[in-house]
């Protein structure tokens, strides 16, 4: 192997997991703030936003 | 002002002097809240600063920065591993203060820090491993080495893997804080072990070149993309850490929302 495929590794591996941590928080996040919004379609609300509402 | 209500019922108000908003700002941070909101506010501008600078630092790396005159074109993989292996320590440093924050002054944001922060820094840890891996084949002639730096940097991967694990094991986030604090702070030990290994023992992998006494000692045709590629790898850190916070708010009020549901149930 040259050094080039060697740069090339190292650069593509890098890639790689930082895209994958990057994917995990991105849709992580969109699938809590779902969750959270089926809680309130439900009538699931924080105390707070109760309060909020005069409930 | 702020209205304050005496236990006998009756009211009394005392405005707000100068000194307080700025205490009250920061402080006010810990209210998750808020916290989302000025999160959400700083993640466009953290994420543009990173584009930019990561794409000049690359820029630096690949077309600007001269052959080492040992290490070859290889020395573009330090531009990559030594930043990581910064933040892979960096890292483990804002989960311990955050430790300090659960088990000292239960700050409200420390267990949400703590456990953010946990997958980014062990994400870097790998990386600098892998890194460093496929720069020691051609560098050392071997993939990997049981010396003490390298050896230090595994444990370091192995401690944040068991962080993660114990944060899934036990169920009410308070408890698992805890717990966590303990071992972080436990694990805080092998910081140093990473930093000077390669002065106390008599390893294959290189003596620090940038952050020591005397001062960096490459040159600045390398030590400038270097820092570039530090400071793009920091704000990526520090943008992916608030995303991950945020998502630990919102996770921990789907848990509360969730309990709630259950026990309105007949």
């Amino acid at each position: 192997m040259s050094y080039a495929s060697f740069i090339a590794a190292a650069y593509i591996v890098t890639l790689i997991v930082l895209l994958a941590l990057v994917a995990w928080v991105v849709l992580d996040g969109r699938r809590l703030r779902r969750q959270l919004a089926n809680l309130e379609e439900r009538g699931i609300r924080r105390r707070s936003a109760n309060r909020e509402s005069g409930a | 002002m702020i209205v304050l209500t005496r236990g006998s019922g009756s009211r009394c108000r005392r405005d707000v002097g100068p000194l307080q908003p700025a205490h009250m700002g920061i402080a006010s941070l810990a209210n998750p809240g808020r916290f989302l909101a000025v999160a959400g506010r700083l993640l466009p501008w953290l994420w543009g600063a990173t584009i930019v600078l990561l794409a000049v630092g690359l820029y630096l790396a690949f077309f600007v920065a001269p052959p080492d005159y040992q290490q070859g074109d290889t020395v573009r993989i330090m531009f990559i591993h030594v930043p990581s292996a910064w933040l892979s320590m960096a890292g483990y440093a804002v989960m311990a203060i955050a430790a300090i924050g659960t088990l000292v002054w239960r700050h409200p944001l420390a267990d949400v820090t703590q456990k953010a922060a946990a997958p980014i820094g062990a994400a870097f840890t790998l990386v600098t491993l892998l890194t460093g891996s496929i720069w020691g084949r051609p560098m050392w002639g071997t993939w990997w080495e049981w010396d003490g730096r390298l050896t230090s940097e595994l444990v370091l991967l192995l401690i944040y893997f068991a962080i993660i694990a114990l944060w899934q094991a036990i169920e009410d986030p308070g408890r698992a804080a805890r717990a966590v604090s303990i071992l972080t702070l436990v694990g805080t030990i092998n910081l140093p072990i990473i930093k000077f290994s390669v002065d106390w023992w008599s390893t294959l992998h290189q003596p620090a070149s940038v952050i020591r006494l005397g001062g960096p000692t490459i040159h600045s045709s390398l030590l400038v993309p270097l820092l570039v590629m530090a400071v793009a790898m920091t704000l990526l850190y520090a943008a992916l850490l608030l995303m991950a916070m945020r998502n630990e708010i919102l996770r921990r009020r789907v848990r509360t929302l969730e309990l709630t549901a259950a026990g309105a149930r007949p």
